[in-house]
Parts: C-alpha cells; sequence; structure tokens
C-alpha cells in the first residue's frame, strides 16, 4: 500500500505527532516501503487460524478488592511539567 | 589480576572469602567506566549510589548475611525505571524523569545485593538494532578494530552490551523485543538470554510492544548469565502477563551437558546470502553438540520468513498506543502550544526520534479503521502460524541451533537509509519473541576481520536450563576469548 | 399512550437508545489499588498505574468482575464466559495512557432487558444489547483559571460498566422510566449506587426521528446527561430540533452533542471534531478474562428479590394493583419498609393481609412517601418507623381515632417522632363515640342552622355533607364520622 500526503498528515494527527510539512514525501516513501514488504503476510492462508493475542500461555490473574495504593498526590505529581496545587494543568481546553 | 576481567561468579567468590572489598570492586569498575567515557555506553553512571550500596555489601559481607549477588558491580538498560534515578528510555521525551519507583527486575537486583553503577544507553525506546537512535548518541563497539571505522554494538541493549563486554561492569540488564539482547550480545561478544516471555516481571520497564518485552541478563559467560537470571527472574503479581511458576536452580543446570540432547537445526534459516562464515560457524557449532554427546536433527521451521513482516506490524501496533502517555502532561518534556493538541502534537513531534516517529505511525495506521483486519489481525494469525512452527519442531527436538545475527558488526552509518535493511538484522531473533521462547546468543567465533560472532539456542518455553546448559557446551568448546583487541596489550 | 410530534409534514416518531456509564461500587480501581471515594482531595486517590507511569501495568480486580457478572444476572442477560479487553485510543489530558481499557468486539455480558412500569399499570420491555466493564476517565477543571484547564486523576482508573439499551424507547417518558427501572435494580444488587449528581451514573441518550413505518434515520448523540430530567429534557429538545431540520428542508448529521441545562437544549461539542478512529486492539498487558458455568451460577444464587419479582409477590400476597406494587418496588428500602409496615399491623390487627395490604400501600404512598419528598428525605432516614405507623393504623382499625384524625396524627408524628398512642392522649384527640355527646352536638348544629335544615327537607341532600362539617368542627374532629352520619340523617327528616 503505497500512502500518500495526506493519508500520512491524517496518521500523524491520530497519533498527535507534528510532521513538518517538508518531511511528509519522504516519510511517506519509507512508511510505504514498510508497508509493502510487509504486504508479503498475504501469501498466507490464514483462514481457520485463530489470532495470537500476546505472549501468555495462563489464565488472567486477579486481585482482591482492597485499598493497596494512592493517598500520596505528591508520588504521581513529582515530575509533571506543570501543576497547580495538587492538579496538573494543561492548555485550556474547550468542550 | 584486575578486578574488571573477573566474571561476575569469580568476583562473587572473591568477594566471599574477602580477596577484595564491594567498594574495591565497584571503584575498579567505576574508573573503568570514567576512562571508556569515549564508548558511550552510558546515559547516567551512578558512582554515589554505587560506593554507597558497595559499602552496603561490604557491611553484610562482613556480617556473613550476603545475598546471591552482594556487591557485584552491574550496569541497568535506561529502560529500566529506577527510583530517584534518571530514566530516559534514549528519549528526549522523557526529559528529566526521575521515576518514584523500582521496576521489579531492577529491585530484585538491589535485593540480591547487586551494585547499579549506571543507567546505559539504547536505541531509543529500544527501537532499533545498532543504537543509533538513541537521544544520548551512538555507542561505540569496544571491538571496532584501532584505526577502523566506529562499529555499532547492536541494539537495543547497546550500552549494555558494550558495557559488559570493555569490562565497565560484570553484568548488565538488557530487554528483548525482537532480538535487542541477543543482537548486541553477538556483535559484542559477549552471553545474552531472552528468557521466555513471562518469566521476568515487565513492571516498571518502559514498556514498547507489550506481547513481547522481556528482561534478561547480558553477561560474560553463561554461567554468569544463569545466576543473574536467578535474581531477575520470579513471578509477580504486578504484571498480569508474569508467569505464576518457580524458578529452578539455573546455575546448577549450567554444566548439565546435552548428551543425549536432540538439537533441531531449522532449515529455514539458511537464507540466500548468508555469509560464509556464518554458515561455518553454525556447523561448527553443531558439531561441537555433537561431539559432546547430543544429536543434531534438521527441522523444519516452515513460517520463519513470515516473522519480520509480522513482528513489524505487531510491534509497531502495540508501540503505538503504548507510547500514546508520552504527551506533556504529566512527566517529561513539554514543548508549549496554544491548545491542548498543539501542545501534544509539539511535544510528540519533538520528543520522538525519526525511527520512534515511523513506527508510531506504522502502528497507528495499521490499527486504523479499514486496515485493522488485513494487517494487524492477519499479523496476529501468522504469529500464531510461527508459534506452532516452533511447538510441533519441540515434540521432537529440546532445543535449537541458529546463527544469532546474519552479520557481524556495522559501521556506524551504514544501513540507515533503509529502514527495511536495518530490520533484517532481526531476522534470526524476531521468531523467538513472537512465539515467547527463551533464546541465548553465546560468542563462538570471530569473523574474517575479528569481529564476534554469535549462535543462537533456543528453548521449549520455561526450559531456560536446557538453553543454558547447551550454550555452555558451545561456550567451552569455542574458548572465545570474550576480550575486545582495546583492553589487549 | 405513544409520543408524537407533530410536524408541518405530518407525524414524527422519536426513537431512543440510551447507553448508561454506572460506576461499579467497589473499594479499589478497576486496574490499580488505589481508592474509589468521591470527593476526595485532587490527585490523592491516584496510583501511579492510574497516572500512566512508564512501565506500569494493570491488573484487574476481581470484585468488578463478580458485580458486573451479577449486573448482567440482574438485568436477565446471556454471560459470556470468554471475554476480552481491548484498548480504545484517543488523547485527552484527562486519559493519562492515551487510551482507555474498554470491551469492544468481546463484552462480558450480552443481550439482556428491562421491564418498564407503566403508568397505566402496563408494562414494556427494552432491549439491552450489552454491558461491558471499562475504566473512567479523570476529571478536567476548565473555569479555575483563564488560560489553563486542571487536571484531577481521582476518577482514572474507576470500574464503570457501560450498559447499552437498544433503540426500543419512542418518547422522553420511556427514557425516563428506564433510566428509574435501570438505577432501581442496579441499587437492589447493589451493583451500582445510582447516584447521577456524583456522576455515578450518567446517561448518553441517542435520539433519532422517522415518520412512521420508516426505517431508521441518523442519530445524534447528546454526551454524558446527568439526570433523569435532562435526559427527558434534552430528547424533547432533541427531537424536536430534529424535525425542525427535516421540515426546513435540512438535514441531520451524526455528531456528538452537549446539553446545556441552563438553556434546556443541546448543541454540538464546539471542540474541533477530529474523525475519532479508536484503534482497538486487545490490551496484550491483559489476557482474555474466562469465567466459568459454576462461578456464574454462584453468582446467581447470591441475588436478592429483584423489583419486578417483588413486584409480583405484592400484587400477589397483597391484592396490589400493579401500578401501587411498582411505587412500592422501585426502592428496596421502600418495599422492606412496607413490607415491615404490613407486618407490624397484621400482629396489632389481625386482619388478614389482603384486606390491609391496599390500606397500607396507600398510607405508605400518599402520607408517608408524600412527607419524605416535600421534606427531601430517603425512606431511611424517615422520623416514623413501620412500627408507629402500625400503631397508628391500629388505632384507626380499633376506633380510637377516626381516619380524619389519623391524618392529623401522622402529621404530628412526623414533625415530633413520638409514638401516636402518646399524641393520642395528649392532644385529646380519642375518637368521641359516645351517642349522646354526638346527639347533642348534631342538635346544636341543627338547631343553630335552620335555613340549611329546611333547604334538606326540601331535597338538597348535599346540605347533610356539610352538616357533617359543621359537627366535626364543633367536635374538633374527634367525632366518629359515622355515627354522626347516621344521627344528622335522622335529626335532619325528624
Amino acid at each position: 500500500m503505497a500512502l500518500d500526503r495526506a493519508t500520512v498528515k491524517k496518521i500523524a494527527l491520530l497519533a498527535r505527532i507534528k510532521v513538518p510539512e517538508s518531511e511528509l514525501d519522504s516519510l511517506a516513501g519509507e512508511l510505504s516501503s514498510i508497508l509493502t514488504w510487509v504486504e508479503q503476510l498475504n501469501k498466507i492462508d490464514t483462514g481457520n487460524v485463530q489470532p495470537m493475542a500476546g505472549g501468555g500461555h495462563l489464565a488472567l490473574p486477579k486481585r482482591a478488592d482492597a485499598v493497596t495504593d494512592g493517598g500520596a498526590p505528591e508520588k504521581v505529581l513529582a515530575n509533571a511539567p506543570e501543576r497547580v496545587e495538587t492538579y496538573y494543568a494543561v492548555p485550556k481546553v474547550v468542550e | 589480576m584486575t578486578l574488571t576481567d573477573l566474571t561476575l561468579a569469580e568476583a562473587r567468590d572473591g568477594l566471599t572469602k574477602g580477596s577484595f572489598s564491594a567498594v574495591e570492586l565497584a571503584k575498579a569498575h567505576l574508573a573503568a567506566i570514567e576512562a571508556a567515557r569515549g564508548l558511550n555506553a552510558f546515559i547516567t553512571p551512578t558512582a554515589e549510589l554505587a560506593i554507597a550500596r558497595a559499602k552496603a555489601a561490604d557491611e553484610r559481607l562482613a556480617k556473613k548475611t550476603a545475598r546471591p549477588m552482594e556487591g557485584i558491580p552491574v550496569a541497568v538498560k535506561d529502560l529500566f525505571c529506577t527510583e530517584g534515578v534518571l530514566t530516559t528510555a534514549g528519549s528526549h521525551i522523557l526529559d528529566g524523569f526521575k521515576p518514584t519507583y523500582e521496576s521489579t527486575v531492577t529491585r530484585k537486583l538491589i535485593e540480591a545485593g547487586t551494585v547499579m553503577v549506571g543507567k546505559t544507553n539504547l536505541d531509543e525506546f529500544a527501537m532499533g538494532s545498532s543504537n543509533i537512535t538513541s537521544h544520548y548518541g551512538p555507542v561505540k563497539n569496544p571491538w571496532a578494530p584501532p584505526g577502523d571505522k566506529d562499529l555499532v554494538p547492536g541494539g537495543s541493549s547497546g550500552g549494555s552490551a558494550a558495557a559488559v563486554a570493555a569490562r565497565l561492569c560484570l553484568g548488565a540488564t538488557g530487554t528483548d523485543t525482537g532480538g535487542s539482547i541477543r543482537q548486541p550480545a553477538a556483535f559484542c561478544g559477549i552471553v545474552g538470554l531472552k528468557p521466555t516471555y513471562g518469566r521476568c516481571s515487565r513492571w516498571g520497564i518502559v514498556a514498547f510492544a507489550s506481547s513481547l518485552d522481556q528482561a534478561g541478563p547480558m553477561t560474560r559467560t553463561v554461567g554468569d548469565s544463569a545466576i543473574m537470571l536467578n535474581a531477575m527472574a520470579g513471578h509477580d503479581p504486578k504484571d498480569s502477563t508474569s508467569a505464576p511458576v518457580p524458578v529452578p536452580d539455573f546455575e546448577a543446570a549450567v554444566e548439565r551437558g546435552v548428551k543425549g540432547l536432540r538439537v533441531g537445526i531449522p532449515r529455514e534459516y539458511t537464507m540466500d546470502g548468508m555469509p560464509a562464515e556464518i554458515a561455518d560457524l553454525w556447523r561448527q557449532g553443531a558439531a561441537w553438540l555433537k561431539e559432546a554427546g547430543a544429536t543434531t536433527v534438521e527441522v523444519s521451521l516452515p513460517h520463519t520468513s513470515y516473522a519480520l513482516p509480522t513482528y513489524y506490524i505487531i510491534a509497531p501496533a502495540e508501540a503505538s498506543s503504548n507510547l500514546a502517555r508520552y504527551d506533556g502532561v504529566r512527566y517529561g518534556l513539554r514543548v508549549p502550544g496554544e491548545t491542548l493538541d498543539e501542545m501534544y502534537e509539539n511535544t510528540r513531534g519533538e520528543g520522538f526520534g525519526k525511527e520512534v516517529r515511523r513506527r508510531v505511525l506504522i502502528g497507528t495506521y495499521v490499527l486504523s479503521a479499514g486496515y485493522y483486519d488485513a494487517y494487524y489481525l492477519k499479523a496476529q494469525r501468522v504469529r500464531t502460524l510461527i508459534a506452532r512452527d516452533f511447538s510441533q519442531a519441540f515434540e521432537k527436538i529440546d532445543a535449537l541451533l541458529t546463527p544469532t545475527a546474519p552479520n557481524a558488526a556495522f559501521a556506524i552509518g551504514e544501513k540507515m537509509d533503509d529502514p527495511v535493511a536495518m530490520y533484517l538484522n532481526d531476522v534470526f531473533t524476531v521468531p523467538v519473541n513472537l512465539a515467547g521462547l527463551p533464546g541465548i546468543s553465546v560468542p563462538a567465533g570471530l569473523s574474517a576481520r575479528g569481529l564476534p560472532l554469535g549462535l543462537q539456542v533456543i528453548g521449549r518455553a520455561f526450559d531456560e536450563e536446557t538453553v543454558f546448559a547447551t550454550a555452555r557446551v558451545i561456550e567451552k568448546a569455542a574458548k572465545f576469548d570474550t576480550r575486545p583487541p582495546c583492553l589487549k596489550k | 399512550m405513544s409520543y408524537v410530534i407533530h410536524g408541518k409534514t405530518g407525524d414524527w416518531e422519536v426513537v431512543i437508545g440510551l447507553e448508561i456509564h454506572a460506576q461499579i461500587i467497589s473499594k479499589s480501581k478497576l486496574f490499580s489499588g488505589a481508592a474509589t471515594d468521591f470527593g476526595s482531595e485532587p490527585n490523592s486517590q491516584v496510583s501511579i498505574v492510574d497516572a500512566a507511569m512508564p512501565g506500569m501495568l494493570p491488573v484487574i480486580n476481581e470484585y468488578c468482575i463478580e458485580q458486573a457478572v451479577r449486573t448482567g444476572l440482574g438485568l436477565k442477560a446471556r454471560i459470556n464466559l470468554h471475554s476480552v479487553f481491548e484498548r480504545k485510543n484517543y488523547f485527552y489530558a484527562d486519559l493519562p495512557q492515551g487510551y482507555q481499557i474498554s470491551q469492544y468486539q468481546h463484552p462480558v455480558v450480552g443481550g439482556g432487558k428491562v421491564i418498564l412500569d407503566l403508568p397505566d399499570g402496563t408494562t414494556r420491555e427494552i432491549g439491552i444489547e450489552r454491558l461491558h466493564m471499562e475504566q473512567d476517565a479523570g476529571k478536567s477543571l476548565h473555569d479555575q483559571d483563564p488560560r489553563r484547564s486542571f487536571i484531577d486523576l481521582n476518577r482514572s482508573g474507576v470500574a464503570l460498566m457501560e450498559i447499552v439499551s437498544k433503540p426500543d424507547m419512542r418518547g422522553p417518558e420511556d427514557a425516563g422510566l428506564y433510566l428509574k427501572k435501570l438505577r432501581s435494580i442496579l441499587r437492589y444488587l447493589g451493583t451500582c449506587d445510582g447516584n447521577m449528581e456524583q456522576g455515578s451514573l450518567r446517561a448518553d441518550v441517542n435520539v433519532s426521528v422517522r415518520k412512521p413505518g420508516e426505517k431508521l434515520r441518523t442519530r445524534t448523540e447528546t454526551k454524558n446527561v446527568n439526570s433523569v430530567r435532562f435526559v427527558m429534557q434534552a430528547i424533547e429538545h432533541e427531537a424536536q430540533r430534529q424535525v425542525d431540520a427535516y421540515e426546513s428542508g435540512g438535514t441531520v448529521v451524526q455528531e456528538t452533542r452537549l446539553y446545556d441545562a441552563g438553556k434546556g437544549e443541546t448543541r454540538p461539542m464546539r471542540a474541533k471534531e477530529f474523525a475519532h478512529d479508536y484503534r482497538y486492539f486487545p490490551d496484550p498487558d491483559l489476557l482474555p478474562l474466562e469465567l466459568t458455568d459454576a462461578y456464574v451460577e454462584g453468582i446467581r444464587k447470591s441475588l436478592p428479590e429483584l423489583p419486578d419479582d417483588k413486584k409480583l409477590r405484592f400484587i400477589g400476597d397483597f391484592g396490589l394493583i400493579p401500578y401501587n406494587a411498582s411505587v412500592l418496588v422501585s426502592e428496596k428500602d421502600i418495599a422492606d419498609y412496607y413490607e415491615k409496615f404490613v407486618a407490624e399491623v397484621l400482629v396489632r390487627t389481625k386482619l388478614p393481609k389482603e384486606r390491609i395490604g391496599t390500606e397500607c400501600a396507600n398510607v405508605v404512598i400518599n402520607d408517608l412517601l408524600g412527607h419524605l419528598n416535600k421534606a427531601g428525605l430517603d425512606i431511611a432516614k424517615s422520623p416514623v418507623t413501620p412500627q408507629m405507623l402500625a400503631n397508628l393504623q391500629a388505632l384507626k382499625h380499633d376506633n380510637t381515632i377516626s381516619g380524619r384524625i389519623a391524618k392529623d396524627v401522622f402529621e404530628i408524628m412526623v414533625e415530633t417522632g413520638k409514638d401516636p398512642a402518646d399524641i393520642v392522649a395528649e392532644k385529646g384527640l380519642k375518637q368521641i363515640t359516645d351517642t349522646g355527646a354526638i346527639e347533642a352536638a348534631v342538635d346544636k348544629a341543627i338547631a343553630a342552622n335552620p335555613t340549611q335544615a329546611a333547604q334538606y327537607k326540601a331535597g338538597n341532600e348535599k346540605v347533610a355533607g356539610w352538616f357533617v362539617g359543621q359537627v366535626m368542627k364543633a367536635t374538633q374532629g374527634k367525632a366518629n364520622p359515622g355515627l354522626v352520619n347516621e344521627l344528622l340523617k335522622k335529626k335532619l327528616k325528624d
């Protein structure tokens, strides 16, 4: 699949990564070559094959319903680029 | 005797006997780190911390309450979160990030008595096979022939591999998503083990691709690898994919030998254009195992050639989601913007390097509406076939022997323009991650240029013991001198 | 009683489906050990997992699974023994991971139903499409600072059930009844407190309109409506807006809207509408959730009696009309109160329960609930216990007081919390059954009002009622109304 500039722009927007206009073409070329290369998988018939979801071989482990964490705002706010009191602060959002 | 030339096992014995102190051992390695700054193997050396932990280790040694790795200097790939110590993942986007928590694996290493000497360089977010994508600059391979061009150490655990090879520590942690422990181990002439998926906890390790990532030890000998894995492994209730299985005494399995073992030689790993020296080394490895009493069997893993494209769908897809949390809100870099979305785009645009950006965009694309079935779901189905290849082979054999990489270390700057060419470095290692199996790279010889080459031993899930025993036989037969030329007189 | 919008071009039918987000009652979050209490200090209930620190991993809370299964069983739904947690990827300031862990292709609960109790006593079934578990997001505060929004992650990671109805509702009334009934079931089950003000229960309202017999037209989704009344108003406004759009030659676009309670209208979200593409995929940090039949059956056995079953039992045991029964079972506390009350009355009066069931229902619905509503109290905080109310009933049945006086005693009882017998004694409200005393009062009333007495004699029998009033007034309401009536009729004819 060859990706065009517009598609690259669209996925960059979805991924929230700013891509300079000047790099769109070369990036489209790189991504297209990767996609073309991975498309060799289409040669395999996977009709009845179940997808493998993860590397685990086991059952989902569960934990008991108990409060064992939290209660330390400083621990989660320590690295915040911008904070006000015990809030994280971000540019204003208009809903 | 130079303290930095000891193996981990020898250093452990020396410390126990009191031949030298943990502080002396730490200082020798810290001095070596200073002297080897040019390799750029470390992002953050932790000299003060190392001395403090070494002092504590000496107290325990004196009181005869030493733990299994008391006083052993180790390096930690800068993908493991370490409490109060800068953790970068090799990325600009984690600028200044000091975790308020310790990853399970590094916590276990601390509890085993190890002394962390620093955080090692790596490909950004562990995405790369050459350690050139790090925001902190490339790592140099200590094996580069003097006067020659700088060589890559492999990646992504390139800093750890270089540090172990250059004797800056006795062991280091790595992580392996598609070969990131084994390929740099091969390039730097050391032993690198990727354990079974679920053997070591992923908690506190910066995630790249959750279903593939696995931490493992990087050391100069197979025996050291076993010692270090014993300290790192174990079930962790904080990781839902961590296996609740007992941890055997790996060290005890190392000298078990291979008598009666059936070792598979996968037909499909003979690839067009494989350098003769690699094919020869592979045959040599099989011969050594036969001499030691194993039988070798040709087996087929028919979907091998599809492993790389499968990996390059699944890993970027998971990464695109795992890396969404780097958004400039709670930690790391923030590049201002007028609106929230602008702030996101600026932060992530500036914070991620080109390879990470490429993979996040590919991952975003293959998961997007209309393409999910064609790419992601297809890859997950092929993954099932790849895993099935292995499980069918393991009905007839106990271990597999393959080359670790299709080539030796290459020059910094080579293979940079074509991402797919770079990806081919992992052709022999990636299938192991897709199937969740343990694999080790053990140095087995030198290329014509004098660069290390590794062989890979792959085992059944949770059978690292057979992997160690087999690798040990190769190690003994190869008599590989792990000292790079720069350390020889 | 179907809801129809009479447009210029004819009648329009409204089609409504609700997606309810119900916070699961649990001590800790769905995938972390942080607490879930409402109203705590900002970011004080946040673990490093909830803040999506690098390397953090989810581990599921087993009680939340149990709660979701319990709810599914309460909705008479299919429990899927195999379900999968997926990641829903999007960026927002209060979504730290950059994805929400949710269930998408394989939810834990499949099709079920909710039965609506209509005011005319009939019922109507609303289909449940599915129920799945997911994480809540944090909270953004937009009004604290002119140029910044503040983020509090206390809610981040709290367990939610998303309960999706089929588009089976046809008007605001349906939606209101559905929401109330669903809330009632959740509260009976103890799986969600249903508190809409605190956001434990939020509704996304899907509305479209069509001409009768047409296929479905484009729908809009109004997000996060937080009261039953607002849901009904939002539907009313949104349906009318769509009809107006079609009738003025316009069209309706599929979009997300917000309900402005102040203006009583919906409006499109102002935020830049990125074409959403959530890129769902199974969360590789978790394994599929596998349940067993034995596990599900164990939970089924522990289910309490639910409102629909209770309603049928009340109709059968106490001879109630369906509407009264549905009012009484709407809240478990009310139903429990009622049953206790009836039992206490039985002890005191020895009457058969079919005889007093309806009478007690009326007391609870009209008097007690009426008072509590006015006072803004829950039945759990009622100043009057079932025993006290039964004492009052007993005083009525043994003719100690009249029904009229009983109402006064009730009022005093709710104000003072005193026992009715004490009130009656204190205020001297005991009914006058002494025929002589009543006769005197009747004579006096007739003598004092000859004009009215003459009217009665001339055939205007309504005047008798007026005389009863006079006699009751003269006896401060204490005269036995039966005796007063009897004596009056006899004396007026004389």
